[in-house]
C-alpha cells in the first residue's frame, strides 16, 4: 500500500517521456553545437568585467592598500564583506550535492552538477578577496605552515583566521574532487560519441579512459556516498568557521555564539538564490527546461524560505540578546545598526532576507518563474547587506569615539568585486559550453523511478482498487 | 598488453540485462566484464562481486589526517616553537579542533579519490577498449572472453537467445594502455 501511494503524489523529476538515448542526445546537445548568439555576449561581457578586476587589482598590488577605502577604524571593508558573500553562495552546492544525497532527494539529480561548479566558482572568487587584501601578496605562502628560514617560525594555530586557511582550501579541493569523479562518466559520454578528432581527444584525456565497467560503478558509488559524507560535516564547519573570524573576537556586534548556526543558514539562503539566477537563466539558454523543471525551482524555494527564516530569527535574537545583556556596548552597537549612518543597510538587509522571502509560503509564487529569478536577485543582495552590516557597522564605531568614522569604498574596491562577478561568470559559461551542465548518468539512474511515462504507469495501479493491487504484490512475490 | 577474442552481446534495458547476466554465469563461459552507461543496482550482486573495500580506505586516510594535524600542531607549540597566546596552555586543544577536523576531511577524500583512480586504473591519459559507443550511452554490454574451447558461433546464438539487441565478435586489449581516444589501434586496423 505503501509503494502504491508514494509515487503518486510526487510530479515527475523529468518531463516528457524519454528514453535513456534521448537524455543523452540532450544533455550533450550544448556541447555539440556552436553556441548561440547569447552566449557569445554573456561570454565577452564576462571577460571584460573580469579585465576590469585584473585592472583594480594589479593597481592595488602596485599603489598599496592604501588605494582602497579602509581605514584603521575599519579595517575590513568591501573585500571581506565579499569574501563571506562569496563563500556562502558556495554552500548550496554542496549542500545540494552532498546532503540531499544522504537525505535521497531524488530531485538533487537535476541541479547538482550546475550547483557544484557554483560552489567551486564562487569559492575561487572568494579566496581572492583575503589573499588581496594582505596588501603584499608576494608573503601569501606564510600562511600556510610551511618550513621556512625564519626558525622556522609557524603560524598561529590558536588563530580562528588560519582555520579559515584550512578550512576554505579543504573546500575547494574537497569540493573539486567531488564534481570531477561525478563528471568523469559523463565525460566519457561525449568522447563515446565524439565525431571531431579533437573532441574525442580531449574528452579521452578528461575522462580518464573510463569505460563503464559494473566494477567501477561500484566503487564509484561508495566513493561518491563517502565524498558525500565528507562534504556534509565539511561544508558546515567551513562557514562555522568563518563566523569564528568575528565570533572569536570581543568586537561589540561580533562577540556571539549564535554565529555559526547563523552563519550556516544565511549561506544556504544566499546559495540557493544563486542557484536560481543561474539555473532559471540556464535552463532556457541551453534548453534543459524538461531536467530543470518547475518542480525543481518550487523545491529550492521551499529551502529558500525555511533558511530565510532561520536567518530572520537570528536577526531578532541578536537584538534582544543586545537588549538582554545590559552591556552598553553590545546594545550601542545595535542603536547604530538599526538608526545610526548606515541604518540603509541594516533596512535593506532586514526587508530583502526577512520580509520578501516570506512570500515564498505562497505556491503559487513558488512556481512562478519570473518572480523567483527577481526574489533570487533580491536575497542575494540582502545577503551582501548582511555581510555589510555585520562587518561595517561593527567596526566603524569603536570604544574610542575619536577613531569613530564613515567607510565607503574606493573604486578599486568595487572594480575588484565586479572582477569577481566577472571571474565567476567566465568560468560559468564555459562550463555551461564544454561540460555536461546536468549529470547525465545520474538522470539515467533515476528516469525509471521518477521519469514522465514511468509515472504514468503508476496512474494504472493508481486506478485499481487497494485490496486488489494488495492481493497482487503479495502474489507477485511468491 | 594481452589480446584477446571477445564476444559481444549489447542489451537495450536493464530488465533484459540481469536474466542474461544469470545466465551467462550459469553458462560456464568466461565472462568478461559488464559495462553500463549508469550505475544499475543490485548488478554487483548479479555477478557475484564482492562489495567494495574503499570506504575503509578512506577510513584510514582519515585518521592519518587526524594524527597528521594533531601530531603537527602539538609537536610546534610544545616543543618545536612554544609561544604564550593570551595566557592559554601552550597545549591548547581545543583549538586544534577545527584545523584537526579540516586535515581529517581533505586526507581522506584525497586519498579516497587517488585509490578510487589507481583501482580502477583510470587516469588521464589511458586508454581502453570501448566494445560499443553506446556503452557510455544506452546500451547495457556483455563481453565474454573466447578462447580455442569454445564456438564462437554457439556463443553467439546464446547471447542472442538471451534477448541481446546486437552481437559481435571483437578482437581487443584486454587491460589499460597508454593512448588516444581519437586514433585507431593496430589491432583494430588488422
Amino acid at each position: 500500500m505503501h509503494l502504491k501511494y508514494e509515487s503518486f503524489v510526487r510530479e515527475p523529476l523529468v518531463n516528457g517521456e524519454k528514453t535513456y538515448h534521448q537524455v543523452t542526445e540532450e544533455i550533450v546537445r550544448p556541447i555539440e553545437q556552436k553556441p548561440g548568439r547569447m552566449w557569445y555576449v554573456g561570454f565577452f561581457f564576462s571577460v571584460a568585467l573580469l579585465m576590469l578586476g585584473v585592472f583594480s587589482v594589479t593597481w592595488e598590488v602596485y599603489y598599496g592598500i592604501g588605494v582602497w577605502g579602509i581605514n584603521r577604524t575599519v579595517g575590513w571593508g568591501w573585500d571581506i564583506t565579499n569574501f563571506v558573500w562569496w563563500v556562502g553562495i558556495g554552500h548550496a552546492g554542496t549542500l545540494i550535492s552532498a546532503i540531499l544525497l544522504l537525505f535521497r532527494q531524488g530531485w538533487r539529480t537535476g541541479v547538482n552538477r550546475a550547483a557544484e561548479a557554483m560552489t567551486i566558482f564562487a569559492v575561487m572568487c572568494a579566496g581572492q578577496f583575503p589573499v588581496f587584501h594582505m596588501g603584499r601578496v608576494w608573503d601569501a605562502g606564510f600562511i600556510f605552515p610551511l618550513p621556512n628560514s625564519r626558525g622556522p617560525l609557524w603560524p598561529n594555530f590558536n588563530s580562528a583566521l588560519l582555520w579559515d586557511v584550512f578550512a576554505i582550501s579543504t573546500y575547494f579541493t574537497v569540493s573539486l574532487l567531488f564534481w570531477y569523479s561525478g563528471l568523469i562518466p559523463d565525460f566519457a559520454t561525449v568522447r563515446d560519441r565524439a565525431k571531431t578528432k579533437l573532441r574525442k581527444r580531449l574528452y579521452g584525456i578528461a575522462s580518464f579512459g573510463w569505460t563503464g565497467s559494473a566494477k567501477n560503478w561500484q566503487r564509484h558509488e561508495a566513493l561518491s556516498l563517502v565524498l558525500a559524507g565528507l562534504s556534509t560535516p565539511l561544508v558546515l564547519s567551513v562557514h562555522t568557521i568563518v563566523s569564528f573570524d568575528f565570533a572569536t573576537s570581543v568586537i561589540p556586534g561580533w562577540h556571539a555564539t549564535i554565529f555559526p548556526p547563523y552563519f550556516v543558514a544565511g549561506a544556504i539562503f544566499s546559495g540557493f538564490a544563486m542557484v536560481q539566477t543561474l539555473l532559471i537563466v540556464c535552463r532556457r539558454i541551453v534548453g534543459l527546461e524538461d531536467y530543470i523543471t518547475v518542480g525543481h525551482i518550487e523545491a529550492m524555494n521551499k529551502v529558500i524560505v525555511l533558511t530565510g527564516s532561520i536567518v530572520g530569527v537570528a536577526y531578532l535574537t541578536e537584538l534582544f540578546m543586545s537588549w538582554y545583556s545590559q552591556v552598553i556596548y553590545e546594545q550601542d552597537a545595535f542603536k547604530w545598526r538599526i538608526m545610526g549612518p548606515y541604518w540603509w543597510s541594516y533596512w535593506a538587509m532586514m526587508t530583502c532576507n526577512v520580509v520578501s522571502p516570506q512570500l515564498f509560503w505562497f505556491k503559487k509564487l513558488r512556481r512562478n518563474i519570473p518572480f523567483t529569478f527577481i526574489m533570487s536577485i533580491v536575497v542575494n543582495i540582502g545577503m551582501w547587506f548582511e555581510r555589510f552590516v555585520i562587518i561595517v557597522t561593527s567596526l566603524y564605531r569603536d570604544y574610542l569615539p575619536s577613531s569613530w568614522t564613515y567607510y565607503s569604498p574606493t573604486w578599486p574596491e568595487v572594480g575588484f568585486y565586479l572582477g569577481t562577478f566577472g571571474l565567476f561568470f567566465t568560468c560559468f559559461f564555459l562550463f555551461a559550453k564544454y561540460f555536461p551542465v546536468i549529470a547525465i548518468a545520474e538522470i539515467k539512474f533515476i528516469l525509471k523511478t521518477s521519469g514522465e511515462s514511468f509515472k504514468h504507469k503508476m496512474d494504472v495501479i493508481h486506478e485499481k482498487p487497494t485490496e486488489q493491487f494488495v492481493h497482487e504484490q503479495a502474489e507477485a512475490h511468491h | 598488453m594481452a589480446i584477446k577474442k571477445f564476444a559481444v552481446a549489447c542489451y537495450d534495458d536493464e530488465e533484459v540485462l540481469f536474466p542474461a547476466v544469470k545466465k551467462v554465469r550459469h553458462s560456464g563461459y568466461k565472462l568478461h566484464d559488464v559495462y553500463t552507461p549508469f550505475p544499475v543496482h543490485g548488478l554487483d550482486a548479479a555477478l557475484g562481486l564482492k562489495e567494495t573495500d574503499l570506504h575503509i580506505a578512506g577510513f584510514i586516510y582519515g585518521i592519518t589526517g587526524t594524527s597528521t594535524a594533531l601530531g603537527f600542531m602539538s609537536w610546534i607549540f610544545t616543543s618545536d616553537w612554544p609561544l604564550v597566546f593570551g595566557g592559554k596552555p601552550y597545549l591548547s586543544l581545543p583549538a586544534f579542533i577545527p584545523i584537526t577536523f579540516e586535515l581529517t576531511v581533505l586526507f581522506a577524500a584525497v586519498g579516497m579519490v587517488l585509490t578510487f583512480c589507481y583501482l580502477n586504473q583510470i587516469m588521464p591519459g589511458v586508454k581502453k577498449h570501448v566494445f560499443h559507443p553506446r556503452q557510455t550511452d544506452d546500451l547495457f554490454v556483455v563481453a565474454i572472453e573466447l578462447n580455442e574451447h569454445v564456438s564462437e558461433t554457439e556463443v553467439i546464438d546464446f547471447l542472442k537467445s538471451t534477448g541481446a539487441v546486437e552481437t559481435n565478435v571483437q578482437v581487443a586489449e584486454s587491460e589499460w594502455w597508454y593512448g588516444r581516444f581519437d586514433k585507431k589501434e593496430p589491432y583494430e586496423l588488422a
